[in-house]
């Protein structure tokens, strides 16, 4: 929690009330000029429904009254009519068509990613969302915050149920933002209705969109795409800054950064690996190896008691940083720095009865990495 | 031509066409070799049908433990890769297991029926194509005891979730999916034989009824799309198996590949479901509007439209893919044009309607209820068309409503609609008005309780595939949830119906429905064994 | 034959042709995608340079992302992530690889471009992507990218990212061993 509160300190978000939610049974308007196009397209074209649902039932239920065998019992027998045909198959052509232009034009302003004045790079990894603002050296991994035991029910729902997160991405109103969309593992799908922004992230590959946002708020989506276990349970949350805010705010996470670096030269006491590894494989492990450790075979090796985990640190170390190759363990190297994968390396090789004693130094990661 | 055919194998050939007016079937159960080793049309028909009927629970009670873990925020019955078993399979089982049996199971009973044909043109392939799938089935219920579960990754199984992360039991997953899928093929090219060249002298294409012809086009798509599917998942199989990269990046391979190839199957497969609907429903309307079908022709050509542009608009599924402007417009036109065909079926329908002279039997109400609720999933899949909007759309409850709309109240009513109206044919007997009725009314009121407010879930925001929910999409679920207890409660009526309506009920002459015109309203009821062994001399007339 | 038999052999066909149109799709897909820049993909073979005038007015936004895909304990760096360039102009970027670990192995650097319409008026000249790299235990490669933005890139774009992320290659993996955990450096089994 206290991490949670230093990182939206001094950036002004706390004060905010989460706003722009959706009316609850209708497509937000959002809170971009493409969400607002969106939504007045989805209303015409719902009503054009309505009118021809209206018309086309309206005749229908009338025949069906009008016509029942207790008010019209000698049928007629006609079966063909090349007018009305003819009639019924051009006239929906010509509304078809109605419905195109305006679509054509709104699609072709959500491709023209030109001009950003930020590019952020998000990479849907199981199950979690990692944010990289490109030129900036500033990178995170956001995840849900919402306690297991509120999902088990034996604590009550929290006001943002499922839709919260330890670290939200943090964006500029009134700029372009580019993003850049790739994946880890699976097919996600990152997606923020109010932001009518949702797109695949496929591993490998990269895909693009953008968003220029008008109102600062919170605002919060959900994965789209089935990705697995978890699948429902990796939200995103957005909150977007006044561009003052956000600058300070970009800065202040520089520096954040620059001093978790420092933290690399100096040594770090076993206690203190621990409480930090604790909190790491919490928001990072624990959602396959569970929380105790014991894993979910046959997918999730378990942790505790795991002998070659505790007999052999290089292979541990090698395994956390660079991941296992066609499975769900994904290289850590870029996306966890270095006292973060000492001190998760650390707690797996001491909590749960593990009790191997050793301390993993960030300064021998970061020379590791570094090699 | 009758004379060519094997002969069944256990007593059957003793009923003959002598038996033909016998009332009763000419040979009586006789153990399960009977109806191993059947090959007579009549019977593989209601072997298909029961073996979709109990699909259909089997499937549905997946669907209601995903109900059941939805009815309230939380966790509180089965745990998150269980969920995903279930929707997995429900989805498997109703396309592959439910819907598309029972349709080959309608065509099995009354194609020859109603071309006058003595039996399937290949009868003892018609035999193994049934057999192929309980084999099937039971290997794919099979992979939820095998360690690491049961397929997990959705019915669209897209890779890399469903190679690279897959549980081990995939294999046993792609190895049923290909038996089911010969089947399907075999079941098809035993249909094209048949309508191609076996129908009564003098019945030309064009005089053909209209489940025929929506069949024959059925049949058409599945031979062009079934060997994709294959393809496609052999191509799994080669990845998980045998160290390929098809779909994998790390190997220079694409996932997205995956999703092309998928949907070019996917997306005629959505019709394989409904085509066959609209040529039952073309029947029922007619024969309770005592009026021919208004644009028999157009009928025709619509269905042929609708199966052409089947192979242009796959990709409307991908639009948030990451497809360039150029793909997305042109799926997004493509998308669109079909509602002109399935536009004009509609407006068939309800012209029929106009100026007849019309009764509500369940079959007709079955039907009605089809064309109303069809309509909506059309209405939703026309707005899915649009590909800006599709961004908030897609992978939203409001896609889950959309196509339980098309394939509940569209291909299951018709399914359902076409059981009321030839069990007097297959049994003798009228199905009872009353408890028909009842199962009609509760159906309706389940199947809108359900799927309506997913419309609204979607919309505010609510993903599909996720077995827990924020608070705001709580009430919306609720509904659903009872609505579909509801529905599914309600189909062991159906079950009490056909029940009572095979052991007796009022009895039903030849031509059970007085507005009833086609060929196989001309043999008793219930249909004797062998029909038609000298072919009935169709009069060349304008249809009908 | 019979007029059955005409039928189910003329279905036969369209079944086996239609099972073969699928396998035949894979290598259609990567044209067309070539074409159309669909997901990023890229050529995978060099293209030559085109002489062509340099057209200084006009800057576009380089952009160069190299990421970790998981089982490979290489680091892949570039000196610079981001460069101006202009079309036209060709340019050289320096990667660096590193295999940290004890073992010779095999990688490879899978590209991808955005936006998907810069695409076709990319040229890569020379690049490490086209090809599998084997490092020896602890060495370390520099090998550049050269390439070429087309004078015809649409005016639109004005930022092109190129991106790569680095897969272990299980070289002799194919046929027996499917995608063992245990078959690389580490065990899955654990």
């Amino acid at each position: 929690m206290s991490r949670r509160l230093a990182w939206l300190s001094g950036s002004g978000v706390m004060g905010l009330s989460a706003q722009a939610q959706a009316s609850g049974w209708n497509m937000p308007v959002g809170v971009t000029d493409i969400s607002a196009e969106i939504y007045s397209l989805h209303m015409t074209i719902f009503w054009i429904c309505v009118v021809i649902g209206l018309v086309v039932f309206g005749v229908m239920f009338y025949s069906l009254f009008r016509y029942r065998r207790s008010r019209h019992p000698e049928a007629a027998n006609f079966h063909e009519n090349t007018t009305v045909e003819v009639i019924w198959t051009t006239l929906p052509l010509l509304i078809l068509v109605g419905m195109a232009v305006p679509a054509t034009a709104t699609l072709k302003k959500m491709y023209d990613t030109s001009d950003a004045e930020l590019d952020v790079m998000v990479t849907g990894q199981q199950w979690r969302w990692r944010y990289e603002y490109l030129g900036e050296e500033v990178a995170f991994t956001s995840n849900m915050s919402t306690p297991r035991a509120q999902i088990r029910g034996e604590e009550p729902f929290g006001e943002h149920y499922l839709l919260e997160v330890d670290r939200p991405l943090v964006l500029p109103i009134n700029r372009k933002v580019r993003f850049l969309f790739t994946a880890d593992d699976v097919i996600h799908s990152w997606w923020v209705p109010d932001f009518a922004v949702k797109q695949d992230t496929i591993p490998g590959f990269v895909n693009e969109n953008w968003v220029r946002i008008n109102e600062p708020g919170i605002y919060r989506g959900q994965c789209a795409e089935l990705c697995g276990m978890d699948h429902g349970f990796m939200p995103i949350v957005v909150h977007a800054l006044e561009e003052d805010e956000f600058d300070a705010w970009l800065a202040e996470r520089r520096d954040e950064a620059a001093e978790e670096a420092l933290g690399v030269d100096r040594d770090w006491a076993l206690e203190e690996l621990m409480a930090r590894g604790e909190e790491v494989y919490g928001a990072i492990c624990a959602s396959c190896h569970q929380v105790e450790g014991q894993g979910m075979l046959p997918t999730f090796p378990a942790l505790a008691g795991n002998e070659r985990l505790i007999d052999d640190l290089a292979w541990h170390s090698d395994t956390v940083i660079n991941g296992v190759s066609g499975t769900a363990m994904p290289a850590f190297r870029s996306t966890l720095n270095p006292v973060e994968l000492a001190a998760v390396l650390t707690y797996t090789r001491n909590a749960w009865g593990n009790d191997t004693g050793d301390t993993v130094q960030p300064a021998q990661i970061a020379e590791q990495l570094a090699r | 031509m009758a004379s060519k055919l094997p002969k069944p194998p256990l007593e059957h050939s003793a009923s003959g066409a002598g038996a033909a007016a016998s009332e009763a079937h000419a040979a009586p159960p006789k153990g399960i070799l009977r109806w191993l080793l059947t090959t007579n049309h009549k019977e593989i028909g209601s072997l298909y049908l029961i073996f979709s009927l109990i699909m259909f629970f089997i499937g549905g009670i997946f669907a209601l433990v995903v109900r059941l873990e939805l009815f309230q925020p939380g966790l509180q019955f089965v745990d998150p890769e269980f969920f995903n078993q279930m929707t997995t399979m429900h989805g498997l089982i109703m396309v592959f297991a439910a819907v598309m049996p029972a349709f080959t199971g309608l065509a099995n009973w009354m194609i020859p029926l109603q071309i006058g044909a003595p039996d399937m043109a290949l009868p003892r392939l018609n035999n193994f194509s049934f057999w192929l799938l309980p084999v099937a089935f039971i290997l794919l219920l099979s992979t939820l005891l095998m360690p690491g579960g049961g397929p997990n990754f959705g019915w669209t199984f897209y890779a890399p979730l469903s190679t690279t992360y897959a549980p081990p039991s995939t294999t046993f997953f792609i190895l049923a999916m290909h038996i089911a899928g010969i089947s399907s093929i075999l079941g098809a090219i035993n249909i094209i034989a048949t309508i191609l060249n076996m129908r009564a002298p003098g019945m030309r294409m064009m005089d053909m009824p209209l489940f025929v012809w929506t069949w024959l086009i059925t049949a058409f798509l599945l031979i062009a799309v079934m060997p994709v599917l294959a393809g496609v998942i052999t191509m799994m199989l080669l990845d998980i198996n045998f160290g390929t990269s098809f779909f994998d990046a790390a190997g220079g391979g694409d996932p997205v590949l995956f999703q092309h190839l998928f949907w070019f199957f996917g997306h005629p497969e959505v019709y394989i479901m409904i085509l066959p609907a609209f040529g039952i429903v073309s029947a029922i309307i007619p024969t309770f509007a005592r009026k021919p079908l208004f644009g028999y022709a157009s009928m025709v050509y619509a269905t042929a439209s609708i199966a052409i542009l089947s192979f242009l608009v796959w990709a409307h599924h991908m639009f948030v893919v990451g497809l360039p402007l150029v793909a997305e417009l042109f799926f997004m036109y493509t998308t669109m044009l079909i509602a002109v065909p399935t536009g004009v079926k509609v407006f068939n329908w309800i012209t029929t309607l106009f100026q007849g002279s019309i009764t509500f039997e369940t079959p007709m109400l079955f039907a009605l209820a089809f064309v109303v609720l069809f309509t909506i999933g059309g209405f939703s899949g026309l707005m899915l068309a649009i590909a800006p909007a599709d961004f908030q759309y897609h992978d939203t409850y409001f896609v889950v409503a959309h196509f339980h709309y098309v394939l509940v109240p569209g291909a299951i009513f018709s399914i359902m609609a076409g059981v009321y109206y030839w069990l007097p044919k297959w049994t003798g007997h009228y199905p009872s008005e009353t408890l028909g009725r009842w199962h009609f009314w509760l159906s309706v009121i389940g199947v809108n309780l359900t799927f309506f407010p997913m419309h609204f879930s979607g919309l505010a925001g609510m993903p599909r595939r996720i077995p827990d929910y924020a608070l705001q999409f709580a009430d919306f679920n609720l509904v659903s949830s009872l609505g579909a207890f509801l529905f599914g409660l309600s189909q062991l009526l159906f079950v009490v119906v056909i029940v009572k309506c095979v052991r007796g009920g009022e009895k039903a002459p030849a031509k059970a429905w007085e507005g009833a015109e086609d060929l196989e309203w001309s043999v008793p009821s219930p249909a004797p064994l062998h029909t038609f062994e000298t072919p009935p001399h169709v009069t060349p007339q304008p249809h009908p | 034959m019979s007029p059955v038999q005409r039928t189910v052999s003329r279905t036969l066909v369209v079944l086996v042709a239609m099972f073969a149109f699928a396998f035949a799709l894979v290598p259609l897909y990567d044209v067309f995608c070539r074409i159309t820049g669909l997901n990023g993909k890229v050529d995978t073979t060099a293209q030559a340079l085109v002489h062509e005038e340099v057209d200084a007015s006009r800057y576009v936004t380089v952009q160069l992302v190299t990421r970790s895909g998981s089982g490979l304990p290489w680091r892949l760096e570039v000196e610079q992530r981001q460069l101006r360039v202009h079309p036209g102009q060709a340019v050289e970027v320096g990667f660096t690889f590193v295999n940290q670990s004890e073992a010779p192995q095999w990688g490879r650097a899978v590209p991808s471009v955005s936006p998907s319409n810069a695409n076709r008026h990319l040229r890569k000249v020379s690049c490490f992507c086209f090809e599998e790299q084997r490092l020896e235990a602890g060495e370390r490669l520099e090998l550049p990218l050269v390439f070429q933005l087309a004078r015809d890139l649409p005016p639109e774009v004005n930022t092109v990212t190129l991106v790569y992320t680095l897969y272990p290659v299980e070289r002799g993996a194919l046929a027996l061993t499917p995608r063992d955990p245990g078959s690389s450096s580490d065990g899955g089994d654990a």
